[in-house]
């Protein structure tokens, strides 16, 4: 998309920009990682000999650029493919296909010892402070480590640099010689940050950072992590399920669902004025912690679960759930475009668009739990759900063993009934 | 969870302090009602007071939130409702009644008849709460049977309704599977479905979406404030989430280091919270519905240990107010004492400084 | 399911022709990387200070001086078919299932082990009765009175169990019970259909000693198991439900616990039925455990090459149960 496409302009138009997505945008040097046509397919083997019998698609086609110093959030459900994601950015899967660009240079085809060099500039956070950390490791040895990898000797020796660390990440210089179980779970994930941070890098992907820790825990580490990026002017690639989560930590925000982005916007534009049916069904879905709002709250209930990326939907991936699917939603596969400014969308009749300004808008009824009248049809709507067969969230895992069981998910077709 | 239960001393029995007569039973209007419950753990290395004293009333057709951290105990007290501490060496302490009887005191075969036909619990983790070996349908049918003299076939028949109830497709099939062809919804719904076999007047939910996600947390709480509507059951929801508290509770519990520290409706405890931990958990809040803060206000510390809690008023380590107050909150724990009518507090801190305090320097920068 | 049996079947078919080769190679083609000439390795099969006539013989008849491929071809087919064996005085024709030709005895292998299967099979399979509904009875019990003076007391039991081989348990139970106070006297091998009460009056002492140690083992195991299942997050959502303690611990607790002990039962039933060698040794009973013992001091390498291959059949086969047993057991198998 060029920079013509901009608000006022005919979606069809932007549509038809698609595959031009590399096109020389604005301010070209400051993109830091440049991602385009990522796919990941783990095989499926199954039958007396094991043949390959499919693939979790858990990625299937992804274009995104993050640029310097800036925070992209990845939301989705599980087996959305966001994790998936984060470990090919960080090089620690292979893409089926695709290109990873890191600061100008493509790295998708580097071996090893050629990525050994570049791997200071990009560093993870985990999501489990307890299992990410070695239990027979002093935290001083942990956070040591990457410097002896790399065979970096900073000024005045490791134990200074990894204290002076410890202290930049809340934690005492004391706490040196002590072992990870020591510590309780927001303390290891500022060791955590610590060992990401030791060799400054450019870029930190951190994979669900605060999922596993307690709310005021949380606070504390959004708020550490917000620090060391103006600190150090990091790029942070968050991935997180938590839509209130990457809403307070992230610039702009790209929503998967079922290996794709079906959405991606600066992060007042996405939250203002959410355009993909499944971005406006998950926000709605969210509990907000103001009962006032409960009566009055609008909600869109999803029908079902997410359908099993080894078998998703042909076209639209999310027509099997979406309320205002048409038969084009079945037969073509929406094209991520620009609608307004930055702000992408995969989506035939998109949400939140002014009138003239988008293609077919269409009105959406809400639901409101809180009107009575409404409540026996939203509870019909959801024992009509049609529900597949196979948990999404084992695409996940997939990779672990790609010869588990392999009931494949039959998506049904359901009738385009609205969720009211 | 419970996992965390600390390793037990055989002994207990021989130590348990004789319990005190109980006292009178509550108001019939009140279905259950908890009095100065304690949990305590004997270990090696120490006593670990999980629940220390909290006291609450729950009507039929209400729900009750039960908020708190990890270690705040909120969850021992739902295990120790459902009479689940039995063979872990807890000492329990203090009064629990159910539709005046009182469980405390009862035997444990008295708790069992009681467990799954009265009152009933959902728990967490969808997956491990079921048992792999038997199909979903087998499951649903042994909680009916456990209370009901019915033949199997009569069982079945009241399985297949439930499954459909709490909307699963195709129940009549769907009954004959295994947990592990059930995605992590559904699983979640079977297991509503079997605590809901035997119709129970009280239903406990110990963080019954924090699994699932969000498109499937919104089925799910949907379909326990209908099911709710539909039984006029009480319900006690134990969450760390205020969002999922917001949505579904009446009155809210907040707990901390094993003690209720505010206790009061919905509405109050969001608009005018007068404790200083709950003005922290809701300043810790990222924010779906609001334009961000520049920063959150976190609360600074980790909790402690429920072995050796700090003297006085547990929370005093943490909180940025301690010091107003004298030297009072290291010899004296804070009671919890209504502030106005239904809407409890365990603080030292003056009312009308808290009050200033939440106006002035908390709810602005929430 | 049906996937799952044919992939584990196909699997033994597998497992057992790789046997047949490891077995052949030890046999055959490792002697002769040691340098052995074909001469050295044919006298090995002839007995001490071998004519050269008849190490010509026996290298002819085994094949020796043919190449490998042919070799490990005419070693299975003879298993399968049968083979013919010239011991320079006769002719033999050693019938399928063709293990070998002792040319020390001048007897073939299979019919002698054959007469030794119901041998070990009655110890065996006696004992491992008797260990099982020991053990696990041990293990679960002690796993619900943890910390109290039966767990202690059974798990000192057990670590004994463990720790005390057979040949001192069974040395002490004949002087005990055989000798000091002649319950069981001149323990020998009755076979069952000629006097079952005899059968099983003398082989109590060997049953004994054998479950002793196994029965120590699964005692342990079992409490493992029983203890890190009772702490499964389903069997509270089975009290949950009110059921009474005894369905929890039967219905809910043991069959999850005993899923991994069925495993290692087979296996080491399996195991066991090539040869219990220790307490074949002690009790003096002429089982496949002492028939290898024997071919082993005498260097009778077809012997030791035809025990070799019957217990690891009945390995395999012992596996093949445990896996089919398995999909029985736990739904999530079978796919």
């Amino acid at each position: 998309m060029t920079e013509g496409a901009r608000a006022g302009d005919d979606v069809k138009a932007a549509q038809a920009a698609e595959g031009a997505a590399d096109s020389p945008d604005v301010r070209e040097r400051d993109v830091l990682v440049r991602v385009r046509g990522l796919r990941k397919h783990f095989p499926i083997r199954s039958g007396v000999t094991r043949r390959r019998a499919g693939a979790v698609k858990a990625v299937d086609g992804l274009d995104f650029d993050i640029r310097e110093g800036e925070t992209l959030g990845l939301v989705g459900e599980s087996g959305c493919g966001k994790s998936t994601t984060g470990r090919m950015v960080m090089r620690l899967l292979e893409p089926t296909e695709g290109t990873i660009e890191f600061g100008g240079r493509d790295i998708t085809g580097l071996s090893r010892g050629q990525l050994r060099p570049l791997r200071r500039d990009f560093q993870m956070i985990f999501q489990d402070p307890q299992s990410s950390l070695n239990p027979r490791h002093t935290v001083g040895t942990i956070v040591g480590l990457p410097f002896r990898l790399q065979k970096v000797t900073p000024e005045g020796g490791i134990k200074k640099a990894v204290q002076e660390l410890l202290e930049l990440v809340g934690l005492s210089p004391e706490h040196y010689n002590r072992y990870p179980h020591e510590f309780s779970g927001g303390q290891r994930q500022r060791i955590g940050i610590a060992r990401a941070l030791a060799l400054r890098p450019k870029l930190v992907v951190a994979d669900e950072p605060v999922s596993a820790l307690d709310v005021s825990i949380q606070a504390q580490v959004v708020n550490l992590l917000d620090d060391l990026q103006n600190e150090f002017g990091l790029t942070y690639l968050i991935i997180a399920h938590d839509l209130s989560v990457v809403r307070h930590t992230s610039d702009r925000v790209a929503v998967m669902y079922l290996g794709k982005i079906v959405e991606i916007a600066d992060r007042e534009d996405l939250y203002s004025s959410p355009k993909h049916p499944y971005t406006v069904a998950l926000m709605s879905a969210v509990p907000v912690p103001d009962p006032a709002r409960r009566e009055t709250r609008e909600r869109i209930l999803l029908k079902g679960d997410v359908p099993s990326p080894m078998d998703p939907p042909p076209a639209c991936r999310f027509h099997t759930r979406c309320w205002k699917v048409q038969d084009i939603c079945k037969t073509q596969e929406p094209p991520l475009a620009e609608i307004t400014g930055r702000h992408q969308v995969a989506c035939h009749f998109p949400e939140n668009v002014p009138a003239g300004e988008g293609g077919a808008v269409e009105v959406v009824e809400l639901v409101k739990p809180g009107a009575a009248a409404d409540v026996d049809a939203a509870a019909a709507g959801v024992a009509e759900a049609s529900v597949t067969d196979v948990d999404a969230s084992g695409a996940e895992a997939a990779d672990a063993d790609a010869g588990g069981p392999t009931d494949v998910a039959e998506p049904k077709d359901t009738p385009p009934t609205s969720a009211p | 969870m419970p996992r965390l239960l600390p390793r037990r001393k055989r002994d207990t029995a021989a130590e348990t302090p004789k319990l005190a007569p109980a006292g009178p039973p509550p108001e019939a209007d009140n279905f259950l009602e908890v009095r100065g419950l304690t949990v305590h753990f004997p270990t090696d290395d120490g006593l670990v007071r999980s629940v220390d004293g909290v006291d609450f009333a729950l009507r039929r057709g209400r729900t009750l939130g039960i908020v708190g951290e990890s270690g705040s105990g909120k969850s021992v007290t739902s295990l120790a409702i459902m009479g689940l501490h039995g063979n872990t060496g807890a000492r329990i302490g203090g009064e629990i009644w159910l539709d005046g009887q009182e469980l405390v005191r009862s035997t444990p075969e008295q708790v069992r008849l009681m467990r799954g036909r009265r009152m009933a619990m959902i728990f967490q983790d969808p997956m491990s709460s079921m048992h792999p070996y038997y199909t979903v349908g087998h499951q649903i049918i042994e909680a009916y049977q456990v209370h009901n003299e019915v033949s199997g076939k009569q069982a079945r028949t009241h399985a297949i309704d439930l499954l459909g109830r709490v909307g699963i497709p195709r129940p009549d099939r769907r009954v004959d599977d295994y947990p592990h062809q059930f995605s992590g919804g559904m699983r979640q719904r079977a297991m509503i479905a079997m605590a809901l076999s035997c119709d129970p007047e009280l239903l406990i939910a110990d963080e019954p979406t924090t699994a699932l996600d969000v498109t499937v947390q919104a089925q799910i709480l949907d379909l326990i404030r209908d099911l709710q509507r539909e039984f006029n059951s009480a319900v006690m929801m134990i969450t760390h989430d205020l969002g999922v508290v917001a949505e579904l509770a009446d009155d809210v519990l907040v707990m901390y280091a094993g003690r209720a520290v505010e206790h009061g409706p919905s509405r109050t405890l969001f608009e005018q919270p007068r404790h200083p931990y709950t003005w922290g958990l809701l300043g810790s809040l990222t924010r779906l519905d609001r334009d961000r803060q520049e920063r959150l206000m976190p609360i600074k510390g980790s909790p402690p240990s429920l072995i050796s809690l700090p003297s006085g008023c547990a929370f005093r380590t943490r909180c940025p107010y301690a010091d107003h107050n004298d030297g009072r909150e290291k010899t004296e724990v804070p009671q919890l004492l209504e502030i106005e009518p239904g809407h409890r507090t365990a603080c030292h801190l003056d009312i009308q400084e808290r009050e200033r305090i939440w106006t002035e320097d908390i709810r602005p920068r929430l | 399911m049906i996937f799952y049996l044919l992939r584990r079947l196909a699997g033994a078919v597998v497992l057992l022709l790789i046997v047949t080769m490891a077995v052949f190679a030890i046999f055959f083609l490792i002697p002769r990387l040691g340098g052995a000439t074909s001469d050295q390795l044919a006298a090995r099969y002839v007995g001490k200070s071998p004519s050269p006539e008849a190490i010509s013989q026996v290298k002819h008849s085994l094949g020796l001086d043919k190449s490998v491929p042919e070799q490990y071809g005419k070693f299975v087919k003879g298993m399968i078919a049968g083979k013919d064996y010239d011991t320079g005085v006769r002719k033999v024709h050693c019938a399928p299932p063709c293990l070998g030709f002792s040319f020390r005895n001048n007897l073939e292998v299979w019919p002698r082990l054959q007469d030794r299967i119901p041998v070990t099979l009655s110890l065996a399979a006696g004992a491992a009765v008797i260990w099982l509904i020991a053990g696990v009875s041990i293990g679960v019990i002690s796993a619900l009175k943890r910390g109290s003076l039966w767990d202690r007391f059974s798990m000192g039991f057990a670590l004994a169990g463990v720790s005390l081989p057979p040949f001192f348990t069974g040395l002490v139970a004949l002087a005990l019970f055989s000798y000091q106070w002649p319950i069981f006297k001149g323990v020998h091998y009755v076979p069952f259909f000629d006097n079952p009460g005899s059968w099983a009056w003398n082989l109590v002492l060997p049953w004994l000693t054998l479950a002793f140690l196994y029965a120590a083992l699964y005692a342990r195991l079992t409490r493992a198991g029983m203890l890190e299942t009772m702490s499964e997050d389903y069997i509270r959502t089975a009290r949950a439900k009110g059921l009474r303690e005894r369905d929890v611990i039967v219905k809910h607790g043991l069959r999850a616990a005993l899923t991994p002990i069925l495993t290692i039962f087979g296996m080491d039933v399996g195991l066991l039925l090539g040869g219990a060698i220790l307490t074949e040794q002690v009790y003096s009973l002429d089982g496949i455990g002492k028939f290898a013992v024997e071919a082993i001091t005498q260097q009778d390498l077809p012997e030791v090459l035809g025990v070799t291959m019957i217990a690891a059949i009945f390995v395999i086969l012992a596996n093949l149960v445990v896996d089919l047993l398995y999909a029985v057991v736990d739904p999530r198998v079978r796919t």
